[in-house]
């Protein structure tokens, strides 16, 4: 049997094509600042089953310039899929009404960034409250 | 309700993309100000003490059930909701996606969130 041999676009850096395909990239990679930051905290959790000099050491790490330079990635990365994740909601969730009306997509946008911002405003709240 | 011999083979999709639009929900939320707080201004003293986050404080957060829930929450979640989205990117650069790459990607996920959960309710 003779093998096929159809034409198969190529599709190496295809990334580069679109400045819309590069941003939808750089969305994706968004996933690696979130597992990092997973990895981060699972880690701390590790540390504190070990008793104190361990927890305490992991928590004296974090403030090395390594993880200071790391956590200025993982900050952008998170943000950046913050923005994101609104920007795409519109097409991600089911269409909302108001009366006999359609939300417009960019209400439903603000709307999402709006809620991010609240709930930053209490987590750094609530950090003070139990961490002071 | 009997299931029919010829029923459907059910798509594992649906609980796979519930968990990542979970992550991504609660990552997009309140992951920003977690790490600002974590990686920035608790390290570097900025508006908390030198001992904020020390060991004798987390262990107070430790003895709330509520917490430990959520460090799982957050640690499991934001697992999945990456791993899941890895794993359709390595699709876009031209990896040819194996249910085998399909399970690692979800079992690495799991794997983490059990080894969260075996650590928050061994921690004293």
């Amino acid at each position: 049997m003779t093998a096929r041999n159809t034409y198969k676009r190529p599709m190496t850096g295809w990334y580069k094509r679109l400045p819309f395909y590069t941003r939808y990239l750089w969305r994706e990679a968004t996933c690696f600042a979130v597992i990092a930051y997973a990895l981060v905290l699972l880690t701390g959790l590790w540390r504190y089953t070990q008793g104190a000099e361990a927890f305490n050491a992991w928590r004296a790490a974090l403030s090395s310039p390594l993880s200071l330079v790391l956590h200025v990635a993982i900050l952008a990365g998170f943000v950046f899929h913050s923005w994101t994740w609104f920007e795409v909601m519109p097409k991600t969730i089911p269409f909302v009404r108001m009366g006999d009306k359609r939300v417009p997509d960019d209400v439903i946008v603000r709307s999402g960034v709006m809620a991010a911002l609240a709930a930053t405003v209490v987590v750094l709240g609530l950090a003070y409250w139990a961490l002071k | 309700m009997s299931t029919p011999m010829n029923a459907p083979k059910r798509a594992n999709k649906p609980p796979f993309w519930a968990l990542f639009g979970a992550g991504g929900m609660v990552s997009a939320l309140i992951g920003p100000a977690l790490v600002l707080i974590t990686g920035f201004l608790v390290p570097l003293g900025l508006g908390f003490s030198p001992q904020a986050m020390d060991y004798a404080q987390v262990q107070v957060l430790m003895g709330s059930v509520l917490f430990k829930l959520a460090l799982v929450a957050v640690i499991g979640l934001f697992l999945f909701h990456g791993m899941h989205r890895l794993y359709h990117t390595l699709h876009d650069f031209g990896l040819h996606i194996t249910p085998a790459i399909k399970a690692l990607c979800h079992g690495l996920a799991a794997l983490g969130t059990l080894v969260a959960i075996v650590l928050v309710f061994s921690a004293r």
